[in-house]
């Protein structure tokens, strides 16, 4: 009874580094500059609302294409020898441990002119830039989050218990309705997981656009880093308005969630 | 006899996919032994990664990053086991609402998280006269590190056989030889697992850092951030082919020791 | 007996234990014996393992002193107590040895190595574990497991050992030998051993002294004997062995009344026409020929046991059990004969006719024929009946009216089952609310010590409408 008492560094900890900074940014998107109430700073942020739409798109297709990516993945290795999904997994989660920079930075050699894809593709006579459109973007975001689809999917779906599968092929089930009536309502909280995973960050980072993309692809997280350095409270409010699409995001993932849990 | 059927196509289909993940580290590897500045070939050189040993800044930044790395999971590390050890023992609202707030960090947005502490740190800098650098970003660190410590310990404390906490005490313990000749045993691999997870989000934090680290300070991340805003330098595809062999080791290290305890624990 | 001149090691001075409100230990008294292994018996839920780890010094007592050896030692932390635990899971430490696991405490008291070394070694052999030393405690079997914990607190030379359902995790055949094993090591050691079992068998198989609790409360103390011969009530003669346990009515000293019949017996003392418990147990029936019977009744079925068979006998609606050498032919009538002596006469554990409720009507609807009255801070809606509001009105609710089976959270939501016995014919469960008990009949077996709603039928209560209340309205 006594070690409930060891919680209280963490509290003070988490009060005075992650709760009081989060309020910080509520007050400061509600002030101006001299520290009075104003609107005005959702007004300026109401501006970048084409970045907003952009970003959420962007951030949307990634995660569908990481989903669409990463679902099959995740059943074929569920299927392997243990040994060989323990390989896959780690070939999986090594380019996740490198810088995410220099990740990035791969991707611009990779795309760049005269580089290697764009010299291969030369020499067959098709030319073109491959860099600084939506679609690099994309691309790079997926090439980032990917990990992040697989591991909760894989996670959950070798957790399924072979005896249910066994049961349900025992009361007659083909491999295809094993598959709809088992793997995949069980597998739901994982794919709810690396959702929220993929989606967050792939909506507020601010390092993929400004590498990969052109110059109408700029994504919120790039209107918060430009602005912040000089007009912290319209930075705020829009971070804010950021955290609240973010937030409906989260609980209509949760809402999901719930409902397939009960279903 | 499911696990044939698919055999063609699933590899087909993994091998795919490592390709997209794995061709752009290539490239970058094998670009970093061109003699030349871009990725034209231009022959075979170490020359990069002589001119990456000389790179002063390059090197103060990695020594930040390995310090901050190390001191922000030790201190998270002893903060989110005291914590996982404390939540444990609450039960019902309050433990849901102790582990709601603890999520914050992890699911909120970094830049939610580097903007916030941002305006935190000037706020308290003006007051007390500081200026942001290596403690701030120390501090920042810790604060996203310390939920996936607690995380990782929360699953063992419950795995855990309650009463040999009371064996001990019973044996002749006080509360901390308990502690630490016994509970913290049982707790050893979550304790490490959220260390090396904090180690590793440490190293490769850009964002948080970018936010809260001042006009001096400098991380590898924030470093090459900065190299990739000034010019292309081609070092910086040294340094990534030795960060990506370095970590290479370190994830056959780690998934040798995994195995081991594996078969440790199947031998029970 | 000898062992009453023993010096008292432990003795429980009114304990009481509250946790999230509910009651855990009622005043609990108990001395405990230098030497003695005592054994306390009871259901899951009854506050065994609480009155143990009372002992341990991991649960602290709300109110009343536990006495070691003449001193209080109420807060005195476990590390510190002369006791040492074996625990229900055993609770090795699973990163040491065997060894290690075992010269833990000594280890902490800080003795020589060189006699660590001894009295490990010579503890591993007491407990039949010679050579293991270096063994991976998770490597071992349930039962290696299980002498390693004895072992380790053994070891630490404590005057009482303190074993929480130490057999549990047993298969029943290694728990046999164990059950020996034990009392084996006890007499070797001479140490005063509380052992903590559900397990009835087990507690008369081992011990000098059983104690007997329920609910939070001690029933009986006594020789395993005199536990199984003279329970002191239907709850103990139900828990300890098969018995047939039947409604009668004392009618003098040494005569009572069972299933319309009246039969002689040895006890005194109950007054007269009172109505008891009377406990017969089913070893203790003759079977005769009808005439030469006490009681008759029609057999069953019978079902061979290896010794003896077992035979259920209906005497009228009421079951009664016999065991015995010779068989009877399933539908026949035979007689049944108990001499004077094995019939043991228990007070009744709830002494009442019915259940009364004495209330005040708090709403009341002539035109729809309803009213209400509160009871423990609940609502009560009597259907069909109209009594005016304001009035005093007593409520008889026989015991058939009563179930905890229904529709909805129950009239009373959280009841507790204290006790469930078989009276032949049905079960008599006995519940107890936040300030009451009631009794009711059912056919189906509850699980004591849990919660369950109450549902009433007022259709089958009858009403007392009392005066005084009127004349105070008016």
């Amino acid at each position: 009874m006594k070690t409930r008492k060891l919680t209280i560094p963490y509290i003070i900890w988490m009060l005075v580094f992650t709760m009081i900074p989060i309020v910080m940014i509520g007050i400061t998107a509600f002030t101006d500059k001299s520290g009075n109430f104003s609107l005005a700073n959702f007004q300026s942020a109401f501006h970048y609302s084409g970045v907003f739409t952009k970003s959420l798109l962007i951030a949307l297709i990634s995660t569908a294409i990481c989903l669409v990516v990463a679902y099959p993945l995740a059943y074929m290795m569920t299927r392997m020898k243990k040994s060989t999904q323990n390989t896959v997994i780690m070939l999986i989660m090594i380019p996740m441990w490198m810088n995410f920079l220099l990740r990035i930075y791969a991707w611009v050699i990779l795309l760049q002119k005269n580089g290697p894809i764009d010299s291969a593709l030369s020499m067959l006579g098709i030319h073109g830039t491959y860099i600084g459109n939506t679609a690099a973007v994309i691309a790079g975001m997926v090439y980032e989050y990917l990990p992040f689809m697989v591991l909760p999917i894989y996670t959950v779906m070798s957790k399924i218990d072979n005896g249910l599968i066994e049961a349900a092929q025992d009361l007659g089930s083909n491999n295809a309705a094993v598959f709809g009536k088992v793997v995949f309502p069980l597998s739901i909280p994982g794919i709810i997981s690396g959702i929220t995973m993929v989606f967050v960050p792939s909506a507020s980072t601010f390092l993929v656009s400004q590498y990969l993309g052109g110059t109408d692809d700029i994504m919120i997280g790039d209107v918060i880093d430009k602005i912040f350095w000089t007009d912290q409270n319209t930075g705020s409010a829009i971070s804010l308005v950021m955290m609240v699409f973010i937030f409906i995001f989260l609980v209509i993932m949760n809402l999901f969630g719930d409902e397939e849990a009960i279903a | 006899m499911t696990k044939k059927k698919g055999g063609v196509f699933t590899k087909f289909y993994i091998a795919l996919i490592l390709i997209f993940l794995y061709s752009p580290i290539a490239v970058m590897i094998i670009t970093s032994f061109n003699k030349g500045k871009t990725v034209v070939w231009k022959g075979f050189s170490l020359k990069w990664y002589g001119e990456l040993f000389k790179d002063k800044a390059i090197l103060g930044a990695l020594v930040n990053t390995l310090t901050i790395a190390l001191l922000a999971s030790f201190f998270a590390t002893i903060l989110g086991t005291m914590a996982a050890i404390g939540i444990n023992n609450f039960r019902g609202k309050k433990r849901a609402v102790i582990q709601n707030v603890s999520n914050i960090p992890i699911i909120s947005p970094d830049i939610v998280m580097g903007v916030s502490l941002m305006l935190l740190f000037a706020f308290l800098g003006n007051i007390f006269n500081f200026e942001m650098g290596y403690v701030t970003v120390l501090i920042s660190h810790i604060c996203f590190c310390v939920p996936f410590v607690v995380l990782n310990v929360i699953p063992r404390l419950r795995r855990m056989d309650q009463s040999i906490y009371d064996a001990a005490l019973d044996l002749g313990c006080n509360q901390f030889q308990a502690f630490f000749k016994v509970v913290i045993h049982e707790l050893m691999p979550g304790i490490i697992s959220g260390f090396l997870m904090s180690f590793t989000y440490s190293l490769d934090d850009f964002i948080i850092t970018h936010f809260t680290q001042g006009a001096k300070f400098q991380n590898l991340s924030t470093e090459i951030y900065a190299m990739l805003r000034r010019k292309i330098p081609p070092t910086i595809n040294a340094l990534s082919t030795l960060l990506f062999v370095t970590i290479i080791i370190i994830m056959i290290i780690i998934n040798v020791r995994d195995r081991r305890e594996e078969k440790r624990n199947s031998g029970r | 007996m000898e062992k009453t001149a023993k010096k008292t090691v432990i003795s429980l001075r009114d304990i009481f234990v509250r946790f999230d409100g509910e009651v855990i230990l009622n005043h609990i008294n108990l001395d405990i014996r230098e030497k003695e292994f005592v054994t306390i018996l009871g259901p899951s839920g009854c506050g065994k393992t609480t009155t143990l780890r009372i002992i341990g010094g991991f649960v602290s007592p709300d109110s009343g002193d536990v006495i070691f050896d003449g001193e209080k030692i109420n807060d005195l932390p476990p590390n510190k107590r002369s006791v040492n635990t074996v625990f229900q899971k055993y609770s090795l430490f699973p990163h040491l040895n065997v060894f290690d696991n075992v010269a833990f405490g000594l280890k902490l008291k800080k003795v020589p190595k060189d006699e660590i070394k001894k009295k490990v070694t010579k503890m591993l052999a007491t407990v039949d574990l010679k050579g293991y030393e270096k063994r991976s405690v998770q490597k071992l079997s349930g039962g290696q497991q299980q002498r390693v914990a004895i072992a380790r607190a053994l070891v630490c030379d404590p005057e009482v050992i303190l074993l929480d359902e130490p057999l549990g995790a047993l298969d029943l055949k290694l728990r046999k030998s164990m059950q020996l094993e034990l009392k084996e090591i006890q007499r070797q050691t001479e140490k005063t051993f509380i052992y903590v079992t559900h397990d009835q068998e087990e507690a008369l198989t081992m011990s000098d002294r059983v104690v007997v609790m329920n609910n939070g409360s001690i029933e009986q103390i006594g020789t395993p004997e005199d536990i199984y011969n003279e329970p002191v009530n239907a709850f103990v003669a139900d828990f300890i062995g098969e018995a047939n346990i039947l409604n009668g009515i004392m009618i003098d000293d040494c005569r009572v009344r069972i299933l319309g019949k009246e039969l002689e017996c040895v006890d005194k003392g109950f007054g007269t026409n009172t109505p008891v418990d009377v406990v017969i147990r089913p070893e203790d029936i003759q079977i005769t020929s009808p005439e030469d019977g006490q009681l008759t009744g029609v057999v069953q079925s019978s079902i061979f046991k290896g010794v003896h068979y077992e035979m259920s006998v209906m005497c009228g609606k009421c079951e009664i059990i016999v065991q015995s050498t010779k068989s009877a032919e399933i539908g026949s009538t035979v007689g049944m004969r108990v001499i004077p002596f094995n019939i043991q006469i228990m007070n009744k554990l709830l002494p009442i006719q019915s259940n009364t409720i004495e209330t005040t009507v708090t709403y009341a609807d002539e035109s729809a024929q309803y009213f209400e009255f509160e009871l423990e801070g609940e609502t009560i809606t009597v259907k069909d009946k109209y009594i005016p509001k304001g009035k005093r009105v007593r409520v008889y609710l026989p015991f058939d009216a009563l179930s905890i089976t229904g529709a909805g959270d129950g009239d009373l939501k959280d009841v507790y089952i204290e006790s469930v016995v078989y009276k032949g014919e049905h079960n008599e469960i006995i519940l107890e609310s936040d300030s009451r008990k009631w009794l009711m009949l059912s056919d189906t077996d509850e699980q004591v010590a849990t919660y369950v709603p109450l549902y009433f039928d007022f259709s089958k209560a009858s009403f007392e409408i009392l005066d005084s209340a009127e004349e105070k309205e008016g």
